[in-house]
């Protein structure tokens, strides 16, 4: 009989295929992590004559300053720090109640249309939230929120000083709503994923709606919230323009939210192209570097808590 | 003759289960009395007009083919359709002669006096400690030193103590299935509920597990009222006083489990439990 001869033909012709495409699949990911891997190189040789001429003092001296070749890179890794705290801080509270909300609470009817629109604040380029934050938000700081919080909290000095309008504290606002969606959608999908049956066995035991969400669904769903705002906190690191537009791009540090500061991402494209000086330039390119660590770190952290959340869920 | 052949076939499992030697049931007064129950999913009509009465401090089964509607009809006896996106609910369900679906009652408070084990054993991510005192915190409960006694307690009743005493701090998912669902029922148990549901608690476990489970549902009846879904007939003939038989969302025939199994009346019942359906 010819059957089992056809048969081992067809599977060599399977087997074949089957290794052309791990050879592709083994080829993409291979060129991604050479890239990254290049990347990664450039950068450390770019910085290379600031990386030796400062050494560890790069991250903990607070003097920018082109004009004298002193580079310290402190303020700037404040500013940024802050910024990006300010934003988590608001956007995680916000972004899970809304989650847990669309979740759990909305009718279907409303749950879905508002997730979309969420979705799609997504989409919306940083440069358009810049300019907002400039033309809206960076006035009613200065007009009613500034004088507003340092009426009621003046006593923190975070909240002393004069209020410019751009600053810490403008930053922090204009990045919170731009991960708001990301923060929002992730931690939906993580809190939708918690099984149904976990949510009936609490409903079973006597649980209210609002008991079972808070006692039983947000802790299952811990990791991947976590992760969703890890992931976002990774996206407020390495905003550049928008931030660029309302912190007011000063290298200090300073006690007060309404105080101008400057972050990592805005130094480089603020001073890249008027950058002379082989050192100038280098200590851009180890801004550039220190910013790639951190995200980097930052991102694959959040990718393997989401990971594991949603396997598990 | 319809008697004759269904005890010619299941002369075995009724010997088993020792039906024929059980003492003939004596009237009951209903714990739960279903009066009417229709139960809608969308369009598509699951349960059909059923009618059922669950008596008190016994086991009663409910049995019948995949899909013909034991869990939709179970759900109802807690309220747990309150919550299943398109489910509508119609008729009565009287515990102790009170609707629960009358307007203004409460569904939390019908679900601490009716409690619902699952199919799949479903523990919190939490320590087991957690897990069995989860209802009474709920409820209030702080005094740690009750909440131990209640965990103790409760853990014994599910003949779980021995094997997590030294352990109750340690997450219920390391537990085995078997235990898991003891847990579960631990859980319940906690909440100390006059009825007590159980959908198929048996089905993703092994003999063993299985038959520890069924033993305490025996032990179980002298306190509650207890209902139980079970794709086993066997199963059903080894632990029920009562059984009732669902086809296509219809309740076609409930009566003792002995009668259901030595002598039933309706052909399709009898056509289920020799083997002839799914
Ligand atoms: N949430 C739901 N939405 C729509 N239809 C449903 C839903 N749950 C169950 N059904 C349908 O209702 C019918 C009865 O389902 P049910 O789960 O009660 O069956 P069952 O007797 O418990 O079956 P099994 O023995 O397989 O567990 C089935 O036809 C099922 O497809
Ligand atoms: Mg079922």
């Amino acid at each position: 009989m010819d059957q089992p001869a056809q048969r081992r033909r067809r599977y060599a012709a399977v087997a074949a295929t089957d290794r052309a495409f791990l050879v592709a699949v083994y080829a993409a990911v291979g060129l991604f992590v050479l890239l990254v891997a290049l990347l990664f190189a450039s950068l450390v040789h770019g910085s290379w004559p600031s990386l030796r001429e400062f050494g560890f003092r790069f991250l903990w001296t607070s003097q920018w300053n082109p004009v004298t070749n002193q580079f310290g890179a402190l303020p700037l890794i404040f500013g940024t720090l802050v910024s990006s705290f300010i934003a988590i801080l608001l956007a995680g509270v916000v972004g899970v109640l809304a989650a847990a909300f669309l979740a759990e609470f909305a009718p279907r009817w409303l749950a879905r249309p508002l997730s979309f629109i969420i979705e799609l604040l997504a989409a919306v380029p940083s440069v358009v939230f810049g300019l907002w934050g400039l033309f809206v938000l960076a006035p009613a700081v200065r007009t009613s929120i500034g004088p507003f919080l340092q009426k009621t909290l003046g006593f923190l000095p975070i909240f002393g000083g004069p209020i410019y309008g751009v600053g810490l504290l403008t930053a922090g606002l204009v990045l919170a709503l731009m991960i708001l969606p990301t923060v929002t959608a992730i931690s939906r999908e993580v809190i939708s994923a918690i099984a149904r049956d976990q949510r009936e066995a609490a409903m079973a035991l006597g649980a209210t709606k609002w008991e079972t969400v808070a006692g039983v669904v947000l802790p299952a769903a811990r990791v991947g919230i976590f992760g969703a705002i890890v992931l976002a906190l990774g996206r407020a690191l390495g905003e550049t323009i928008a931030t660029t537009m309302v912190i007011g791009n000063r290298p200090e540090i300073a006690a007060s939210l309404f105080a101008p500061s400057y972050t990592l991402a805005s130094v480089i494209a603020n001073e890249f192209t008027e950058a002379n000086g082989k050192i100038y330039v280098s200590a851009l390119v180890e801004l550039g570097l220190l910013l790639f660590l951190v995200s980097f770190v930052v991102n694959g952290f959040a990718r393997i808590l989401l990971y594991t959340a949603l396997r598990r869920g | 003759m319809v008697t004759g052949r269904a005890l010619g076939t299941f002369g075995s499992i009724a010997a088993n289960a020792d039906l024929a030697r059980r003492a003939p049931e004596i009237e009951v007064a209903p714990k739960l009395r279903v009066e009417k129950l229709d139960v809608h999913y969308g369009a598509f009509q699951a349960i059909k007009s059923a009618s059922l009465d669950v008596p008190e401090n016994r086991v009663t089964a409910l049995i019948g083919p995949s899909g013909c509607g034991k869990s939709t009809f179970i759900r109802a006896l807690n309220r747990m359709h309150d919550v299943t996106p398109g489910a509508r609910v119609r008729g009565r369900v009287m515990l102790d002669g009170e609707d629960i679906y009358a307007p203004g009652v409460d569904p939390v408070s019908i679900r601490h006096r009716i409690g619902m084990v699952f199919q799949r054993p479903n523990p919190f991510p939490k320590a087991i400690y957690d897990n069995v005192v989860y209802g009474p915190r709920v409820h209030g409960m702080r005094d740690r030193a009750q909440l131990d006694a209640i965990c103790e307690r409760s853990l014994r009743r599910a003949a779980l103590w021995n094997e997590v005493k030294n352990r109750l701090d340690r997450s219920a998912l390391d537990l085995s299935g078997g235990q898991q669902q003891r847990l579960c029922i631990a859980r319940c148990l906690a909440v100390d509920p006059e009825v007590l549901l159980m959908d198929e608690p048996a089905s993703s476990l092994d003999p063993i597990a299985t038959s520890k489970i069924e033993d305490l549902i025996a032990e179980l009846k002298a306190d509650f009222t207890v209902v139980i879904v079970t794709h086993s007939m066997q199963q059903a003939a080894r632990i029920s006083d009562f059984t009732a038989f669902f086809l296509s969302g219809s309740l076609i025939e409930t009566g003792t489990t002995v009668s259901i199994f030595t002598q039933p009346k309706d052909k399709r019942t009898e056509d289920y439990i020799t083997g002839r359906y799914g």
